[in-house]
């Protein structure tokens, strides 16, 4: 009790002094300010990318492998003006492989993604036909909005059922309530059984992220086969014939992610003469996003660190030059009886005063700037609570750190010649 | 004996004090012996480098002797460490200072709170303890006010409203009225009678006869050394 009746009126002198000498107190407390601005500033937008894509890796799934078909380097048509039947890819044997001889894994889905045109009533669009099995739901997160997703049932009567994205049906411009519209799919009609939530915008690229349509893999087997030709500008046919465009394949856990991949990777390869195939592994993604996230902290927080430095040396100066100013001040207050201790509380509590005011400042601005990058850039920030107590705990520990050497020369001054120094 | 010993507050006993300036010794005191009772009122009197300033700062406890003892109220103070010697400047010293060394930023009521904080008195103690140091010395209309709005006299009251806030077992004056006008000092040593005559133990260091004069007793120091010594029977 009796240390707060001690402490609140050298906390009052040391407003009182940061007041008198506004300029000079408002140039030392900028170092402070822009550091601490900076750290709160930074962590927030740093977070913000990383909380957006580590959000989209994991609607991926972290169990999950994805294996994509890719169109081989040397296979692309040399062949001028002649049609040519590119044939790669993932194939079925290759997921029955998989889930007859990799451990732990869980089921695979298997998908085949084709742009094609679609219809509904005078409206055409081209939509991006993912013929899949009811388990991709399971697999990949994606709400429904409406109606139902595919069932076994569809995939066995190879129906014309199809599920359409939130975006698929904006861009199909359908106003009315779609679930058991009618739709042109190519040369099929399709009745639509419900509407799925699209995956949100994410820096990693979901396999499904755009105005999608799903339909039974068997019906699209049935109705289109796995040929799709294309017409090249110059009017020739170009065909490409690829049985699967995706795998996914759930494993049993996230442990089981690594060995899975390794597996697959060297059956693929095992079975594959040309790399027409592609790996990814969402975990893996969300341990590099999470490494570049530590990265990026560690540069943050040097940046942080040297722009704190600054502001911490800056006060320091300042306190210096005070001590100097008030020789004569701590030479009558310890003639009147005031033990070094009490100088050094003294010279701590006006530097802390400085320190903690420019680090409050710099709160101020650290949570403004953020605001002002989303409400300018779409950019997403989050300012992380606690970076306003780290900044809050900085700044008093620069205060106490660099107030410290000038409070002790000030405490060791000796009293005799300090009160008489002009 | 016993019964003046009890009332000894100061007491030197072979005081020594020599610095190193190069490689020469310089004795600045050089055996003092004498001691005060309480309630004296003394002048310590010396030309310049008699050993009249190293005197000063022993007998205020801002320095120790090199040699002897010095009782101050009972306690010898050539044996303490920083810590202690602050302690006792504290709670038995009262400075008053030619220059009178107000504390420029803060107000007469918070210079005179000063000694106060550092006896950790809370707030409101502070408060009412410094007004009626004020109103002791005749300052209580300008409690408000920075030292700089006050003329000589009047911040010379402040210090001693301030050297009295820890009733102190000796009021140690340095040239008081050293920056003042002959109207101003005669004030001032008015100011010094009526504590007094209240009972203060008073000692004025000056060079000045006619300050020296107000005093009761007298020591004339010369070249580090008692050269006469006055005692007025109390």
């Amino acid at each position: 009790m009796s240390q707060l009746f001690y402490v609140w009126p050298f906390v009052r002198l040391g407003l009182a002094d940061v007041w008198r000498h506004k300029t000079r107190s408002f140039l030392t407390m900028l170092g402070m300010v822009f550091g601490v601005a900076s750290v709160i500033a930074m962590l927030a937008v740093g977070e913000g990318a990383s909380q957006q894509a580590l959000e989209s890796i994991k609607r991926l799934g972290s169990q999950n492998i994805l294996l994509s078909s890719e169109k081989p380097p040397e296979s692309s048509g040399s062949g001028a003006g002649r049609s040519k039947l590119a044939m790669y890819g993932l194939l079925y044997e290759d997921e029955q492989r998989i889930r007859e001889t990799v451990p732990e894994v869980l089921l695979t889905v298997p998908a085949r993604m084709v742009r094609r045109n679609t219809r509904f009533s005078d409206r055409q669009m081209e939509l991006r036909v993912v013929e899949t099995e009811p388990t991709w739901f399971d697999v990949v997160d994606r709400p429904l909005l409406a109606g139902r997703v595919l069932r076994t049932h569809d995939l066995e009567v190879n129906a014309n059922v199809c599920v359409l994205t939130e975006l698929g049906v904006r861009r199909l411009l359908a106003a009315e309530e779609m679930v058991g519209q009618l739709i042109r799919i190519g040369s099929g009609t399709f009745e639509v059984v419900g509407i799925v939530k699209n995956a949100e915008g994410g820096a990693v690229q979901a396999p499904d992220s755009e105005a999608d349509v799903y339909i039974p893999i068997s019906t699209g087997k049935k109705l289109f086969g796995d040929t799709v030709i294309r017409y090249t500008t110059d009017g020739h046919p170009e065909g490409e014939r690829i049985e699967l465009g995706q795998i996914i394949v759930k494993m049993s856990s996230t442990e089981a992610v690594e060995a899975g991949s390794k597996a697959m990777e060297a059956m693929l390869a095992r079975f594959h003469k040309k790399r027409d195939y592609k790996i990814n592994v969402p975990l893996t993604l969300l341990r590099e996003a999470e490494r570049t996230k530590k990265t990026f902290n560690v540069v943050l927080g040097a940046i942080a660190g040297i722009s704190l430095l600054v502001g911490g040396i800056g006060i320091m100066n300042i306190m210096l030059a005070s001590v100097t100013e008030r020789t004569k001040e701590i030479g009558i207050r310890r003639a009147i009886g005031a033990r070094k201790s009490r100088i050094i509380v003294q010279f701590l509590i006006n530097t802390c005063v400085l320190s903690i005011g420019g680090g409050g400042l710099g709160i101020l601005l650290g949570v403004a700037i953020p605001m002002v990058i989303t409400l300018t850039t779409d950019m997403p920030t989050v300012i992380q609570p606690y970076s306003l107590f780290l900044a809050f705990g900085i700044s008093a520990g620069i205060g106490i750190l660099f107030g410290l050497y000038p409070a002790m020369r000030a405490a060791s001054l000796d009293p005799i010649e300090a009160l008489r120094h002009e | 004996m016993s019964v003046s010993r009890m009332e000894e507050v100061v007491r030197l006993e072979q005081v020594k004090r020599h610095y190193h300036v190069g490689d020469e010794m310089v004795h600045a005191l050089d055996g003092i012996s004498f001691s005060i009772q309480k309630g004296g009122y003394w002048a310590i009197m010396g030309q310049s480098g008699s050993g009249k300033s190293t005197m000063l700062n022993i007998l205020g406890c801002l320095d120790r002797p090199s040699s002897g003892a010095y009782w101050l109220n009972g306690v010898n103070v050539a044996e303490m460490d920083d810590d202690e010697l602050s302690d006792h400047r504290l709670k038995n010293l009262g400075f008053i200072f030619q220059s009178f060394h107000l504390i420029p930023q803060l107000t007469v009521r918070e210079n005179i709170e000063v000694p106060l904080l550092y006896l950790g008195l809370p707030a409101h103690e502070r408060s009412a303890k410094a007004n009626e140091l004020a109103e002791r010395v005749g300052m209580a209309h300008r409690l408000k006010h920075l030292p700089t709005e006050l003329s000589g006299g009047q911040r010379q009251r402040v210090a001693v409203a301030r050297a009295l806030a820890n009733d102190p077992a000796v009021l140690l004056a340095d040239e008081p009225t050293g920056n003042l006008d002959t109207a101003t000092s005669i004030q001032i040593m008015g100011l010094f009678q009526e504590l007094h005559e209240q009972g203060k133990t008073v000692i004025i260091v000056t060079h000045e006869p006619d300050i020296a004069n107000y005093a009761k007793s007298r020591i004339v120091l010369k070249d580090g050394r008692v050269a006469t010594i006055t005692e007025a029977a109390i």
